[in-house]
């Protein structure tokens, strides 16, 4: 049928839903709905990791795959480094140019290297907000136990205490950077209420959240003239004869070369996972969000935690076909759209946490109540002109520019039609166990963003990722450079490398997989057909 | 079944598969009509490093001129963002060496006048509107450079809100004027020293320092794990 055709029911039943409230789910009923509909409980996508730090424990195949894989580099790689630092950040995105910002500042020598460009990372997408709890009627400790909440309880407490604490003040350093946050009449910080939050707590530049954030932090990277690699990607890193972290080898991508690295302390601000399309899912990560952090830990024995679990944003693009996975943002809901099945009925509350949002997307479609598309997808409406009928004609238009302007690429007017949505493949929430500086079981590397583990537990909550990157990207920053200027550098070896070896040996031999992954590998391999024209 | 089956969007472009003739960086291929610039490339072989960020529209990076059938005029667009049609023609800019002004945005003392320190070609803008002309995020670009002269920083950080830092409306400008790296200038000086303090902010941070939750966390740090769910729940 025609997509108008089959959008009328949305019309047709919008009066009809705005007057109806959609209780959340009790928890033994949002239980019984994650088991049976979330895919991280699909069992047959795990297996467990066969050795290393998290042996016996189960993950998603690609992601076990890798992190059981070899290494690209030669035991005997002459290892005389091209750079040396007191810190080495590897990461471009919102972690590494915070990390790199507070430990610069603290007069400790920075490289960050990256493998695409300064900034190429998911901060630049985020578009919901930032969860800091700023309003007179919220408090941190609230912010935690939301948090909390959200995360199944399985957070790490300490991480998450400091996350909540230090949001305000990290609110007013990115202001005085000058970030356009949205503004009450009366110059305060504008709050917006998010999925899963009892307050409204998301600082917002409109939908451009993350882009505001990222132009910021990259102009001042640069002008603090930090040195950077860029197209360099981390395929190894080093270690003493001790196994603390030492540096990283890295591929420069423009010429193939190895480039050496000597460090005191590396931060690893690598992010996440969602090029690897677990379980097939369409994702909404950059082109470079291939894990590439943990295999590197791991391999130099860090400790892993909560990577079973990984968030399905509830609602990625289905229709039109070039913006499949594309995030269609959680502000939409948080100002009041409506998630609609093919009868024209709501059959959640829209602002319960992702996981839950996401699971009853999904029990939609197998039940039958999905919109098909012609490629095979299927999903539901996400009734975006609701909100001009809620708040006013021009209301998306004004409050999702962003939005109204990828959709309007393809002759598509969100604030007439609604759009259609299934869940798309977001966020790694666990990674690298970190403690509350951000330091890992191995000691000189830290993680900090989407690549470390704990903050989150089982779930992240809207708008926590933003605050993580700057918290965890500040306390690496400051702690790593606190501990490089009063220390030596250190041998550069791959004793860590030999070992990894030496057990994957003893487990039967590697897949055959090289990890770091690096980039998704997209490129058609079948000759091209001849044109003769 | 029957009502399932009507349940289905339109899509004969789906089915059709229709390959179309398509030209980038001056090569002639065939790809599936509808595919994005950048998954042309992919389709056609090329290993695409430079030229790809996000695939979201947000970074900038995938940058592209490209023209259709037998229109003289060259377009701009992001790569993930465009899709093919047939007879169009393709290449994805190169990285151009635009000065970036280095400045400490804390410490400038004038801002507004500062901006003629740091670029000081802001102000020769002949008004050839090209920048506009060029920007794939449909941002006044050309209005936006002369309120920045004008003074306007209010405005112009409002209008490029939406900037990707792509950077095509350098190449274009005859002025040599990076509109983009300006308007990120000026975005900044408004945000650091013409926009209001916060005063809430201000003030739950000087409560978090002064210890006001102090007793709230002791309290919920010290439940154990039912009581603290049970607390959680509470939370409404």
């Amino acid at each position: 049928m025609d997509i108008h055709a089959l959008q009328q029911v949305v019309h047709q039943t919008r009066d009809a839903r705005r007057k109806q409230t959609i209780p959340k789910f009790s928890p033994t009923d949002r239980d019984q709905l994650i088991h049976k509909y979330h895919p991280d409980y699909r069992a047959s996508a795990y297996r467990p990791i066969r050795f290393g730090p998290n042996a016996n424990d189960k993950t998603v195949v690609e992601l076990a795959a890798l992190l059981e894989g070899d290494s690209s580099i030669a035991d005997n790689l002459d290892l005389t480094p091209q750079y040396t630092t007191d810190v080495l950040v590897v990461g471009g995105g919102g972690a590494g140019c915070a990390a790199a910002l507070h430990a610069h500042a603290s007069g400790a020598k920075v490289i960050l290297a990256t493998k695409l460009r300064l900034g190429d990372s998911n901060s630049v997408m985020a578009q919901g907000g930032m969860q800091i709890s700023v309003a007179p009627e919220d408090s941190p400790v609230t912010h935690f136990l939301d948090t909390l909440k959200g995360g199944h309880m399985q957070n790490d407490h300490e991480l998450l205490r400091v996350m909540v604490e230090e949001g305000p003040s990290i609110a007013k350093w990115l202001i005085e950077l000058g970030v356009l946050f949205d503004r009450q009449a009366d110059g305060n910080l504008h709050v917006k209420k998010g999925g899963g939050s009892s307050k409204p707590r998301l600082l917002t530049c409109s939908d451009y959240t993350g882009l505001e954030i990222m132009r910021v932090l990259k102009d001042e990277v640069l002008n603090q003239k930090v040195q950077l690699l860029e197209f360099c990607a981390a395929v190894e890193l080093l270690s003493d004869d001790h196994g603390q972290c030492s540096g990283a080898i890295f591929k420069d991508l423009d010429n193939q070369r190895h480039v050496v690295v000597a460090a005191k302390t590396v931060i690893l601000a690598t992010g996440g996972i969602g090029r690897l399309h677990i379980q097939g899912f369409p994702t909404s990560n950059h082109y470079g969000a291939t894990g590439d952090g943990l295999c590197l830990s791991y391999r130099m024995g860090a400790k892993l935690d909560h990577i079973d679990t990984f968030q399905y944003h509830p609602s990625g693009a289905v229709f039109p076909e070039q913006l499949i996975g594309a995030l269609v943002t959680e502000g939409i809901r948080s100002e009041g759209g409506h998630l609609v099945n093919a009868k024209g009925e709501r059959f959640v509350n829209e602002l319960d946490t992702r996981d839950v949002v996401s699971s009853s997307i999904i029990r939609e479609c197998e039940e039958g109540r999905g919109i098909r598309t012609m490629s095979g997808r299927v999903g539901v409406w996400l009734d975006t002109p609701l909100l001009d009928a809620e708040h006013g004609p021009g209301t998306v238009e004004k409050h999702f520019p962003a939005m109204m302007m990828q959709f309007e690429r393809f002759g598509i007017d969100i604030s007439k039609d609604p759009v259609l949505i299934y869940p798309t493949l977001h966020y790694q929430n666990g990674g690298v166990k970190i403690d509350a500086n951000s330091e890992t079981n191995v000691k000189n590397l830290f993680v900090a963003g989407e690549a470390s583990g704990g903050l989150h537990g089982r779930n992240r909550l809207m708008g926590n990722s933003l605050l993580d990157l700057m918290v965890f990207g500040k306390r690496s920053g400051l702690t790593a450079a606190a501990r490089a200027v009063s220390m030596p550098q250190a041998k550069l070896t791959l004793n860590h490398l030999q070992r990894f070896r030496a057990e994957a040996k003893k487990h039967g031999s590697s897949s055959g997989v090289i990890s770091p992954m690096i980039l998704p590998a997209y490129t058609r391999k079948e000759p091209e057909r001849v044109v003769t024209n | 079944m029957a009502q399932e089956d009507t349940n289905v969007i339109d899509q004969p472009e789906v089915l059709r598969h229709k390959m179309v003739t398509i030209e980038i960086s001056g090569k002639k291929y065939e790809v599936p009509e509808g595919i994005t610039v950048i998954k042309a490339l992919w389709y056609t072989g090329q290993e695409v490093v430079r030229g790809a960020g996000c695939l979201g529209g947000f970074c900038g990076a995938c940058a592209t001129y490209y023209r259709t059938k037998d229109d003289p005029k060259v377009r701009t667009c992001l790569a993930c963002q465009m899709a093919v049609e047939d007879g169009m023609s393709f290449t994805i800019m190169p990285p151009f060496p635009a000065r970036k002004a280095l400045y400490d945005i804390q410490s400038l003392k004038d801002p507004k006048q500062d901006l003629f320190n740091l670029y000081p070609e802001a102000p020769l803008c002949r008004n050839c509107n090209a920048c506009t002309e060029a920007c794939p995020q449909k941002i006044d670009v050309r209005e936006g450079v002369w309120k920045a002269v004008f003074g306007d920083f209010k405005s112009v950080s409002e209008m490029f809100m939406d900037c990707v830092m792509c950077g095509m409306c350098t190449p274009v400008c005859i002025a040599d004027i990076a509109p983009n790296l300006v308007a990120l200038y000026v975005s900044r000086a408004q945000g650091a020293h013409f926009t209001d303090k916060p005063q809430g902010l201000d003030i739950r941070i000087k409560e978090i320092q002064e210890g006001r939750y102090h007793d709230e966390w002791k309290k919920v740090l010290g439940m154990n794990e039912q009581e603290l769910a049970d607390h959680c729940t509470t939370v409404k």
